[in-house]
């Protein structure tokens, strides 16, 4: 089975990030970027799928140069090669849906995975996108997928809210993975080296000829506000004199 | 300690590294933010050994990672095995002891002073963690004087050896497949691989140390024991410059791996400092506890720097021992220093073991002996600027 996996570098989620002055965006110099963790966890599925059936995974991103980087880190937990189609800006979910669904056409991959959301901008709509453009069937939130002996049909048991779906959808499809789904191996050292060796793809986005024009603006970004400490009651009649009057739930 | 952080790079030293040795890094943070932060305190707090994590440090490559591919190792720069030893260490000391021992102090020598045999049967292997190996040079009676060992490897017919002697302060000793045994010979000092299990040979484990609690450390027992020459012998070197040449491998990543113990140390005691109320401010607010945060910060950058460029110089076959000593001396010293310093910034609340720095204090007292003392290397570079030996007659 040839499966195609799209990752997106996003800031380290274990560093604090700080908000441009002007609130156009978030301080980038210094802060890693890393592999969002929904799609290492897409990643990890398309490698142990491929150690059960053979076949090729090839990772698919979409950004600057620098994000060889992170394709790196999915080459080096195992993927076969890599596409890149650079970017100077950033495209909003519409604009990275079609430019994904051109590369899926030129790769004719029986499968694509990616994680459900990235951690930077939670929209959880690529996968979505990605699908209706192809005209693919989809199932998203996925912690489980299995395959028919044919491999032409797959059934993927959705997390939905109180509890689980599983649907059948017809292959080939995008499958949008969530966090209970594998937990994925660590890059390790040997797999790091091997990586150098293995084909990054780069394809300038204006050669694809697609409209990515942006149909969402961002007006601001705006840091949360900051919690207050908490406080200590001496009584119930207190607490729910607070519950009622200061934090108006009762 | 909760939230998960990145390591300290005040002067962006990270830009003058190459994708690989990033991946490297990210790839032993990792690992040691999951499979070790959460256990190691219980281990060291009950004197045990983490032996789960042997295999899984194999599984990524951990052991001999500057090796080269042909047995089963990744051929990694010398940069990136120093920031692998600093994030180990950021773990525990004891954790990257067991890395340095396996890599620098057994499977340098056998890949440099063994034969083909010797390298194709055991260098896999250790890379693996499916063997583990310990290094035997120090005796009782000889730590930083080692020429001076009593124990002795005599021929026997049939190219056989027979050993006699005893080694103290074995890191994985107990826990090791095969031992690297340096003893005298007619010829000089040899060395010498003693599997486990060879009758006559045994290992007991050092039990009630205060550092490194989380390391196995033991005896060697050779009583007249008799290895095959062509298994045993390592043919490719003579005389103490075969010990010592293994002990500036390990030296250089003990340079880089005390900055990640410090490193734990500092992070730590800002985190503190900045969320400890103290008449009604934060105790970071203190121009005395600034002043500790700044110098802590200034001596992890300093010898970042310092490992950086010795992990270069030694990329491109330049360096020399006494530069590894002047950075194995310097690093393991302000690390040292860092995390007194930083047990002081949270007062009672840095001898618990919730807070990883009485933990690194404690096993950063031996790794400023081990390796060759601080004492030693201060002689090794004085040596070395004033052309005469303080230390040898």
């Amino acid at each position: 089975m040839k499966i195609l996996v799209a990752i997106k570098p996003v800031p380290n989620p274990d560093e604090k990030v700080k908000i441009k002055g002007d609130g156009s965006g978030i301080v980038l110099d210094n802060i890693k970027m890393v592999v969002n963790p929904f799609c290492e966890i897409a990643v990890e599925e398309a490698l142990r799928i491929r150690e059960k059936q053979t076949g090729e995974v090839v990772i698919m991103t979409i950004g600057p140069k620098a994000s060889e980087q992170q394709i790196r880190t999915g080459l080096a937990m195992g993927a076969d090669r890599a596409v890149l189609v650079e970017a100077g800006t950033d495209l909003d979910s519409l604009a990275v849906g079609k430019v994904l669904a051109k590369v899926v056409e030129g790769e004719k991959p029986d499968l694509v995975l990616m994680g459900k959301q990235s951690v930077d901008d939670d929209n959880n709509q690529v996968g979505q996108i990605l699908a209706a453009v192809l005209g693919w069937p989809q199932a998203t939130f996925a912690s489980k997928i299995e395959f028919a002996a044919d491999n032409r049909k797959a059934n993927v048991t959705r997390e939905v809210d109180g509890g689980l779906e599983t649907i059948e959808v017809t292959l080939p499809a995008v499958v949008t993975t969530d966090l209970r789904l594998n937990e994925p191996r660590y890059a390790s050292l040997p797999g790091i080296m091997k990586a150098k060796k293995k084909e990054v793809k780069v394809i300038p986005l204006a050669s694809l000829g697609v409209d990515t024009a942006p149909r969402v603006r961002v007006l601001s970004y705006a840091p949360p506000k900051q919690r207050a400490g908490g406080g200590r009651v001496a009584d119930v009649p207190e607490l729910v004199a607070k519950l009622k009057n200061e934090a108006k739930v009762l | 300690m909760g939230a998960t952080t990145e390591l300290t790079d005040y002067m962006g030293f990270q830009g003058l590294l190459t994708d690989e040795e990033k991946l490297v890094r990210a790839t032993a943070r990792q690992f040691v933010n999951e499979e070790v932060l959460p256990i190691i305190d219980h281990h060291a707090q009950n004197e045990t050994f983490p032996a789960h994590l042997i295999r899984k440090m194999g599984e990524l490559g951990f052991y001999g990672p500057t090796l080269p591919e042909k047995y089963g190792c990744a051929g990694l720069s010398n940069v990136a095995y120093g920031l692998l030893m600093y994030e180990l260490e950021r773990g525990d000391s004891g954790l990257r002891s067991l890395a340095s021992v396996q890599g620098s102090l057994v499977m340098y020598p056998i890949f440099a002073y063994g034969s083909e045999t010797q390298k194709a049967h055991w260098l896999p292997r250790m890379a693996t963690g499916e063997a583990i190996g310990c290094f035997g040079l120090t005796e009782p009676d000889f730590g930083s004087n080692p020429a001076g060992m009593r124990t002795k490897a005599v021929p026997e017919a049939g190219g056989k050896w027979r050993i006699n002697g005893s080694k103290m302060w074995i890191t994985n000793g107990s826990v090791a497949d095969v031992a690297v045994v340096w003893a005298k010979t007619d010829d000089g000092i040899r060395g010498f691989l003693v599997e486990r299990g060879t009758p006559g040979f045994s290992a007991p484990q050092m039990k009630g140390k205060w550092s490194l609690r989380a390391s196995v450390t033991s005896e060697l027992i050779l009583e007249d024991v008799v290895v095959d020459g062509e298994r045993s012998l390592l043919p490719n070197v003579k005389g103490i410059k075969g010990p010592l040449g293994c002990l500036t491998q390990a030296r250089y990543g003990i340079a880089w791996g005390a900055l990640g113990a410090a490193d734990a140390c500092y992070q730590t005691a800002l985190e503190y400092a900045l969320n400890r109320i103290q008449f009604d401010k934060p105790i970071a607010s203190y121009q005395l506890q600034q002043r500790k945060l700044a110098e802590m910060v200034t001596e992890i950058t300093k010898g970042q720097l310092l490992a950086l460029h010795l992990g270069r110089l030694k990329d491109q076959g330049k360096y020399t021992f006494a530069q590894v000593s002047m950075a194995k001396m310097n690093n393991v010293n302000v690390a040292l220093q860092i995390a007194r310093t930083a047990r002081t910034m949270l007062g009672a609340n840095g001898i618990m073991g919730e807070y990883p720095i009485m933990r690194h204090a404690n096993n950063l007292e031996s790794v400023y002996t081990y390796e060759g003392t601080h004492d030693m290397h201060l002689l090794i570079v004085g040596q070395e600027v004033t052309g005469i030996s303080a230390f040898r007659g």
